[in-house]
């Protein structure tokens, strides 16, 4: 062992476990833990499907069914979609600009614990029936507290508390680390393209969250110390909540559409053997998308009676925003048309099955823009239908794509071909016949978040088409976790870039060191492993007895100076304890906050607090300028 | 149930109808056109090398992507455009309509017509009637949760919120039956809270009026007298109005014709004898959660209530 | 970590889970009939001096959905119309300070309720429900701050009227006249 892994390697056992802030283990880590999310509430879902198999049903009351949907809405999207995103972020991000460590590695541990903690506090509450039941979006007055007794909505609120945290501390973390930590060499009209779509994420991530943090503040104080907020006889206003909620609610469907975007953007070059088609016309539709998408929120409050012209607004702004996200597309078939033949491999079945779902969604999605057509298809399963057509075709379908792209970086080994293309199979079949009659059944007159409906409405035939579909898509994913569960030790080894792909990310060994790289290599292009003798030039001198890396300049990524990253810390850990003993402590008083703060100030401090050890190895790399250097003396010149 | 949104019942809904063919047919024809172009991409030749990005193949790519461009911004501003001619002619005020003031409460409906004379104003509960051809306006808040009126052949749908007055225009095209739900979530009940919409010629509709005006019909044998002497002696009187007896409860459904509506429960049963008894004696079993309590009569009693309450016509 | 530590972490979470479970269930229908005759004594006068054990806890004293069905029905049935909105007394007497003219425990709440009392308090025996009366009997009895405040309701969505139960202390002395 070497002295740079020395530095870099974690304690062992447990502590060792709990108090790593490899960005690649807390990585894996959150993509663990969404996935047991994505499946705990796809349970959920199954149950739901179950009861609505048939007409007048008596497997679940209505009590346990509102309970069902508003797990598996909250689940699904605050402990699932975006999360899982940020997490093959954390994990991606670092490979692909070259750079040992996320900026902030101490907070992307603590963001880890604090979601675990969020979504294990969610999961008991339902288990003591406790849960949320007012829907994942929480509508006042139904979720206030005259109308919604007991702590389930408060718990609902502080699962948001949690979730947010948790996700702006990501967002400054991507943020920081490709601003600040790119290979020497990577400027930003050199980004991969995920790195973009990660960026123009967390800048979404950034202005949208304090939206939702306002309102779930705003009903927790409405519902433990009698503000007035929501309530109209006090001159609150039940329609705010709509807006602060909505505000957040449409760019945060963005936040997990625009990285499965990134994902695309990587995959399909690499397959089609040709630089992407359209870079720069890529990289203005990402950000165009994460502008407009703050100009949208009022489309999913057509039905409230807002005056006419303003709906108009908001119904040309949402209908244009499939202009930059058909650019994607557009580039995309581009790049394929000039491309070698593709090879159909498991992560290119998903970005075709993308394709083929996403498009529908979009499609529907403009219908839904419109405000007139909106008056019929809003609260219908037209909506059911739509959401996840983009969600599960337009983000988990690349998702899954990228995980059978990435998973030989991660792990060393390749995924089982044979086993990728039932998963891929099982998926889009069972899909399609799970959620393509629900436009139909919306069409028809079936509303949302009902928990049984009569046999005289004519709905049963798709309602049971509709479960058989939604238990072949449960199917595929047990195929998928077989599957990963069997490759992580006996899969086909695969060398260090086994799709030929051009991202730095497969410079790196398989699985990655801890440092990621030894020697960070410099980048002269776009697509740095396609250049002839790469690397050209690789960055030396990085002191190895502190866990350094390189700093470059924004503008033009050259190296500026080298930064000391923290080692491993059991504080995150403790810290995110803390928080979560306050968090729950205020759902039952005001004074949870206050004398929480308590135990979250000493796990502060103790974080904080400079260790011996690393201070003298870091004084020790020090280099201090000379005194006779001009910049010190124009200094010294400018002090009074 | 009659809720199909692509079946209409009138004009409003026609005209939604029409858009929606539009937007459907131009999504049909890019989805196909989009998939097209990407299976034949899919179609390289074995060993076909990757365009330089000088070539003409790229140039060529990136014109075809640039007319896509301005083709989808064409088609964008087409549906845009054809939502906002529509639109106009939904939110247009109706001309003489026939107001209908509609309280949404968990989890029934409230319906009062608006009339000068307040000697003519019908007050129902759970089913609208209508005149054909003529617009009728409905005029609705919520007293508790944000609800949402839905009658699918006939028109969108609009929120009915606590604090605000949202307006929504129906017109039948011609007499029949129609089914309007509730398309906000609410709570324990919101699948079963469901408004009969009738739809009748201009005369019918004038006879209904004129019937619903009248007070309950008196008992007219000693059984029904009976039936009357439970329900003034039990807890009904609490929450329910019959216009004519001692019975003036506010919080709950207005019963004076209740033998006259197609359902009881807004909708959760059909309107008989059998259920009326069922749904006295056991309402939780049939819509949990609702706000109508058990009320428990003994045999002869129940039946002779619900004697009495078939006989409000 | 001592070798009790996980015992003590699944006691507690179990505790709290119980609390949980009773606090948040939503239970609809109730067996029982639907009005009863009670004989509660209303006094700790006792004739011998025996004592007589009356129970201290309401049904649905731990039930906030119970509760908050009481908060509805007290407007519903118009209680507010004589105990003012939130029970502060108008020509009714007040519900939430310690003075209770015939008694402040659950079943006698509830005779009061059922059989009515002189100077103007109706008999809603025959009009209300069992379950209901113990519904406002629960209700009742939060106004005083007498139930834990997770289950006491918070405010309404209506004017203003003062802290809602939720945040009252229990009030130990009579209120003056």
């Amino acid at each position: 062992m070497s002295r740079i892994d020395d530095t870099w390697a974690d304690k062992p056992g447990l502590v060792g476990w709990l108090s790593t802030v490899d960005h690649k283990r807390i990585g894996i880590r959150f993509v663990v833990t969404t996935l047991a999310f994505f499946v705990f509430a796809g349970l959920l879902a199954a149950v739901m499907r179950v009861q609505l198999a048939r007409p007048d049903n008596h497997v679940v009351g209505p009590d346990t069914y509102n309970q069902l949907f508003s797990v598996h809405g909250s689940m699904m999207m605050f402990l699932f979609a975006v999360p899982v995103m940020e997490a093959i972020a954390l994990y991606l991000v670092p490979l692909m600009v070259g750079t040992r460590n996320v900026a902030f590695p101490r907070l992307n541990a603590y963001s880890y614990w604090l979601l675990l903690f969020g979504g294990l506090m969610l999961i008991f509450v339902f288990v003591i029936d406790s849960a949320p039941d007012a829907g994942w979006f929480n509508y006042v007055p139904l979720s206030g507290p005259e109308f919604g007794p007991g702590k389930r909505s408060d718990f609902w609120a502080q699962l948001i508390t949690f979730t947010e945290v948790s996700g702006l501390i990501g967002a400054v973390n991507i943020i920081t680390t490709v601003f600040k930590l790119r290979a020497p060499g990577m400027t930003l009209a050199r980004l991969p393209l995920f790195v973009w779509a990660m960026l123009a994420t967390a800048f979404m991530i950034l202005f949208a969250m304090p939206s939702v943090m306002l309102a779930s503040t705003f009903l927790i104080t409405d519902r433990l110390v009698t503000t007035q907020f929501f309530n109209p006889a006090e001159g609150g206003d039940v329609l705010l909540w709509q807006h602060l909620f909505w505000f957040f609610g449409h760019p945060e469907v963005y936040f997990i559409f625009v990285p499965a975007l990134g994902v695309i953007s990587q995959i399909l070059p690499t397959f089609a053997r040709r630089r992407i088609v359209g870079y720069v016309a890529m990289v203005v539709a990402l950000v165009t998308i994460a502008f407009l998408s703050f100009g949208l929120w009022v489309h999913h409050m057509f039905a409230t009676g807002l005056p006419p012209l303003g709906m108009s607004f908001f119904t040309a702004a949402s209908i244009m925003i499939a202009l930059p996200t058909g650019l994607q597309i557009f580039c995309w078939i581009a790049t394929l048309a000039t491309g070698e033949k593709v090879r159909f491999a498991a992560p290119f079945l998903f970005i075709i099955g993308f394709f083929f779902i996403f498009i529908i969604g979009g499609l529907t999605g403009v219908m839904l823009g419109s405000s007139t057509l909106d008056s019929q298809l809003h609260d219908s399963y037209f909506v059911v239908a739509h959401l996840h057509y983009v969600l599960i075709g337009g983000a988990v379908f690349p998702l899954f794509g990228g995980f059978y792209y990435w998973f030989p970086k991660v792990t060393g080994r390749r995924l089982s071909e044979r086993a990728g293309r039932w998963n891929f199979w099982l998926f889009f079949i069972g899909f399609n016949v799970a959620f393509f009659p629900m436009h139909i059944l919306g069409l028809e007159g079936m509303p949302r978040r009902i928990y049984t409906y009569p046999a005289a409405a004519g709905w049963s035939g798709l309602n049971l088409l509709s479960t058989i579909g939604a238990f072949t898509v449960a199917l595929s994913v047990l195929v998928f976790f077989v599957n990963v569960w069997r490759s992580r030790r006996a899969g086909e080894l695969a060398p260090d870039n086994v799709w030929g792909a051009s991202g730095l990310e497969w410079a790196a060994p398989s699985p990655p060191p801890p440092y990621n790289f030894e020697r960070i290599p410099a980048v002269r292009s776009r697509d740095p492993l396609w250049e002839p003798g790469f690397p050209a030039a690789e960055v030396v001198g990085l002191p190895d007895i502190v866990r350094s890396t390189l700093v470059t300049r924004l503008h033009d990524a050259e190296p500026d100076h080298i930064a000391i990253l923290p080692d491993a810390s059991i504080w995150p850990f403790l810290a995110a304890l803390a928080t979560t003993i306050m968090f729950i402590w205020s759902v039952f008083t005001p004074w949870g906050l206050t004398w929480g703060a308590i135990p979250l100030t000493i796990t502060l401090i103790g974080w904080f607090w400079p260790k011996k050890d690393e201070t003298r190895r870091t004084c020790a790399v020090e280099v201090k300028p000379d005194a006779g250097d001009a910049r010190v003396h124009q200094l010294r010149e400018a002090l009074p | 149930m009659n809720t199909n949104a692509l079946l209409s019942g009138g004009p409003l809904s026609a005209e939604i109808g029409q858009l929606f063919w539009i937007f459907v047919g131009i999504a049909a024809a890019v989805y196909v056109v989009v998939l097209a172009f990407l299976v034949v991409s899919l179609r390289r030749r074995e060993g076909a090398r990757a365009a330089p990005p000088d070539s003409p193949a790229a140039r060529h790519a990136v014109r075809a992507i640039g007319i896509a461009v301005g083709l989808t911004t064409v088609i964008l501003v087409v549906l845009a455009l054809s939502d906002f001619f529509a639109n106009r002619v939904i939110a247009a005020t109706p001309e003489n309509p026939l107001r209908v003031r509609v309280t949404a409460h968990q989890w029934w409906w409230e319906i009062e017509y608006v009339d000068a004379d307040p000697t003519r104003r019908v007050r129902t509960a759970n089913e609208l009637h209508l005149p054909v051809g003529r617009p009728v306006q409905l005029e609705m808040t919520a007293d508790d949760v944000i609800h949402s009126f839905w009658a699918p052949e006939l028109n969108g749908k609009k929120d009915l919120l606590p604090g605000y007055t949202t307006r929504l225009t129906l017109v039948a095209a011609r007499a029949g039956d129609y089914t309007a739900e509730c398309a906000e979530f609410c709570g324990f009940q919101h699948a079963n809270m469901r408004v009969a919409i009738v739809a009748h010629d201009p005369q019918d509709f004038a006879r209904w009026y004129d019937a619903q005006l009248t007070p309950a019909a008196e008992p007219v044998s000693p059984e029904l007298q009976r039936g009357r002497d439970v329900l003034l002696g039990s807890t009904c009187v609490m929450c329910h109005n019959i216009t004519g007896t001692d019975a003036s409860g506010v919080t709950g459904p207005d019963l004076t014709h209740l033998a006259s509506r197609r359902w009881i429960a807004a909708g959760a049963l059909p309107n008989d004898a059998a259920r009326l008894a069922a749904w006295i004696s056991d309402p939780q079993g049939i819509k949990p959660g609702t706000h109508m309590p058990a009320t428990r009569l003994d045999a002869d009693d129940l039946a002779v209530l619900t004697h009495y309450l078939t006989s409000l016509r | 970590m001592s070798s009790r530590c996980p015992e003590l972490v699944v006691l507690a979470l179990s505790l709290l889970a119980l609390g949980g479970c009773e606090r948040e269930q939503r239970r609809f229908s109730e067996p029982g009939g639907s009005t009863v005759t009670v004989t509660t004594p209303l006094s700790d006068i006792r004739a011998g001096g025996v004592a007589v054990a009356t129970p201290v806890k309401a049904p649905y004293d731990d039930n906030a959905y119970a509760i908050s069905e009481g908060q509805r029905l007290f407007q519903w049935f118009n209680c507010a119309g004589c105990h003012a909105t939130g029970g502060g007394g108008a020509i009714g007497p007040a519900l939430t300070d310690d003075v209770w003219i015939y008694g402040k425990a659950p079943d006698q709440i509830f005779s009061t309720i059922v059989q009515g009392r002189p100077n103007g308090m109706p008999a809603f025996g025959a009009r209300i429900p069992n379950q209901q009366v113990w519904q406002l009997v629960s209700y009742v009895r939060s106004l005083s701050g007498e139930l834990p405040k997770t289950v006491s309701p918070s405010r309404a969505d209506a004017m203003y009227f003062g802290k809602p139960p939720a945040e009252r202390e229990p009030v130990t002395q009579p209120v003056q006249p």
